[in-house]
């Protein structure tokens, strides 16, 4: 059997949750206050998810990093490889926020968006 | 030099000063100017890159440039004036305001109404006391975040974070993603200033330890960063002899809170809190300087923009009430009083005829509250209770008050919030 440590986040309460598990099942989830704290803890014990934010390196504008994010959420094991993906990729200005800067990171079903905008550098 | 007049000027394009320049134009003041110091709007959210803004506000949870984006495309769209790179250097109390940039120089701008939104600025050195010289790799957290996030420049490689505020465990998790080594949080306090949410998706998620009750004693290197010595504090927060450890590093993050940046405020003659170290305001969020309102981070520092924009909406309203001359003279003010557990309370003056039909008072507690109750208080009638199962200082708490509030207590002299346990 394996107990695993949790602190929910749902509310500022911050539950200390603990979850017993066998093998893949879960057998028990203690210490939280609410339905929210279990909902939370069973979704962090079998598929916790992140969403990434961080900049990408952008070729000919005005600024030389664009913010970033992947879309929607990916499986929290994957967060650095979903870095080394976007730290070796490169947009091209003008880019504007919204874009799809990556199509399906790190094989995530997941793309990577601007979440800010980089005019074209002035022609000198 | 230029002399110009404007309605409303704005002071600072952050948040907080584009929430309140889209209230006042909303309420049909046409002529309203934004003084932007920087480059481009936005203020702070642009190095803000991490995600958590905006869910109260929009119902998504966006990150802080596409927060930031959100609202200066309302400007935009409402067509209102911005100046960038524009500094405002002095506000005298007739509100005439001095500002300087490249292309006008100095500008002298006479205006109808002021709004303060000039945001706020990190405590320099904040909890580290160490004398003796400085070898280099000490920023302050809110530096690293422009260097990383704006410039794509990596600090250092091995961090030591000084602080749990949310700026110092967003930084854990942002160095952590480009590869440095962040080898621990050290907090003063026996809690953490930051939301339970950072604490968990920006340490524990990386295995980052947090030291509760725990300084920096003192700093090795002579050119550049090399170590630093960690120890465990008592309750009166001086460090315990025996605790210390040394932490090898080549890099010391300081977030040691932020204060309101408010020299400006403080040429216009406007009183301060030395509480919040921002304007002591009345229900219409205007300072002691008649016509001159303040809001967001340069009034007192929030943790969600959510609530600047809120704040910042109101400030721009009553600036149009205010220029358009529509305001009723408020009688005799309600003074409302931090009591028991409260920090501070922000309004701290209320004139019930202008406090509309809610009025939303925010406040700070001084400590952890478990179970705790909010209560508000007039004379010794308590007149309203409410259970929070718990508080923090790191958390902005708010009470609404009512019209029917005033109506039943006429001839009302103060108000006291406080917080009972039992
Ligand atoms: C590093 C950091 C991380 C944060 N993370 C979160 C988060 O995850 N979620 C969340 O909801 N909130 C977060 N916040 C809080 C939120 O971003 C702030 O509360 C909000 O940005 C404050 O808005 P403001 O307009 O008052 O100040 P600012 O954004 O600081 O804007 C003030 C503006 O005024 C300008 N200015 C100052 N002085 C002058 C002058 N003399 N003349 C002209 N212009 C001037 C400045 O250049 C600046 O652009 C964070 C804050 C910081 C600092
Ligand atoms: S379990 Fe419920 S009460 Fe406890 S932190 Fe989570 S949401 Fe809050």
């Amino acid at each position: 059997m394996n107990t695993v440590e949790l602190t929910c986040i749902g509310c500022p309460l911050g539950c200390n949750v603990t979850v017993k598990t066998e093998g893949e099942r879960i057998i028990s989830v203690s210490g939280n206050t609410c339905p929210r704290g279990e909902s939370y803890a069973r979704k962090e014990v079998t598929d916790p998810t992140r969403i990434v934010t961080t900049t990408m390196r952008v070729k000919g504008g005005a600024r030389s990093r664009v913010a970033c994010k992947t879309a929607s959420d990916i499986p929290k094991g994957k967060i650095f490889e979903v870095m080394r993906e976007i730290a070796s990729a490169q947009a091209e200005a003008p880019v504007r926020l919204g874009d799809v800067l990556i199509v399906n990171v790190a094989d995530t079903g997941v793309d990577v968006t601007a979440t800010s905008s980089v005019a074209a550098s002035d022609p000198q | 030099m230029t002399v110009t007049e404007h309605d409303i000027v704005v002071i600072g394009g952050g948040p907080a000063g584009l929430a309140a320049a889209i209230a006042a134009k909303k309420s049909g003041v046409n002529d309203v100017l934004i003084l932007e110091r920087g480059g481009e709007l936005g203020g702070i959210l642009n190095q803000c890159i991490h995600n958590g803004f905006g869910l109260h506000t929009f119902g998504e949870e966006l990150t802080g440039s596409e927060y930031a984006a959100r609202f200066i495309a309302e400007a935009e769209e409402l067509g209102i004036p911005y100046k960038l790179d524009t500094m405002a250097l002095d506000i005298t109390p007739e509100r005439v305001v001095t500002a300087v940039n490249r292309t006008d120089g100095v500008m002298t701008i006479k205006a109808g109404a002021v709004i303060l939104a000039m945001g706020c600025r990190e405590r320099p050195r904040g909890a580290l006391n160490i004398a003796g010289f400085r070898p280099a790799g000490i920023f302050s957290a809110g530096t690293a975040q422009r260097l990383v996030n704006i410039e794509g420049y990596m600090p250092g490689k091995e961090v030591v974070i000084l602080g749990s505020g949310d700026i110092g465990l967003i930084m854990a998790r942002r160095m952590t993603l480009e590869g440095a080594r962040v080898k621990l949080v050290a907090e003063l306090m026996p809690y953490s200033g930051g939301l339970k949410r950072n604490i968990v998706q920006c340490l524990d998620d990386f295995d980052i330890p947090l030291l509760l009750s725990h300084t920096v004693v003192d700093i090795e290197g002579k050119e550049r960063v090399t170590a630093v010595v960690v120890a465990e504090v008592d309750e009166n927060r001086r460090p315990i002899p025996g605790t210390e450890q040394r932490i090898s590093c080549d890099t010391l993050l300081l977030s040691c809170g932020l204060l309101p940046e408010n020299e400006l405020s403080q040429s216009a003659g406007v009183e301060l809190s030395p509480v919040t170290g921002g304007a002591v305001v009345n229900e219409s969020l205007e300072t002691s300087v008649g016509g001159v309102f303040a809001c967001g981070n340069v009034l007192h520092v929030h943790d969600l923009v959510d609530y600047v924009s809120e704040e910042a909406a109101l400030a721009g309203e009553n600036a149009a009430r205010y220029v358009r001359g529509e305001r009723c003279e408020g009688g005799e003010p309600i003074s409302l009083r931090a009591g028991n557990g409260v920090r501070y309370t922000v309004p701290s003056f209320i004139a019930p005829e202008r406090a509309g039909d809610k009025l939303t008072v925010r406040f700070r507690v001084a400590d952890v509250y478990k179970n705790a109750f909010v209560c508000v208080y007039c004379g010794d009638e308590c007149v309203q209770r409410r259970k929070k199962r718990v508080l923090a200082p790191g958390e902005m708490e708010q009470v609404v008050l009512t019209d029917r509030l005033f109506a039943e207590n006429p001839g009302l002299s103060e108000i006291t919030i406080k917080i009972e346990t039992a």
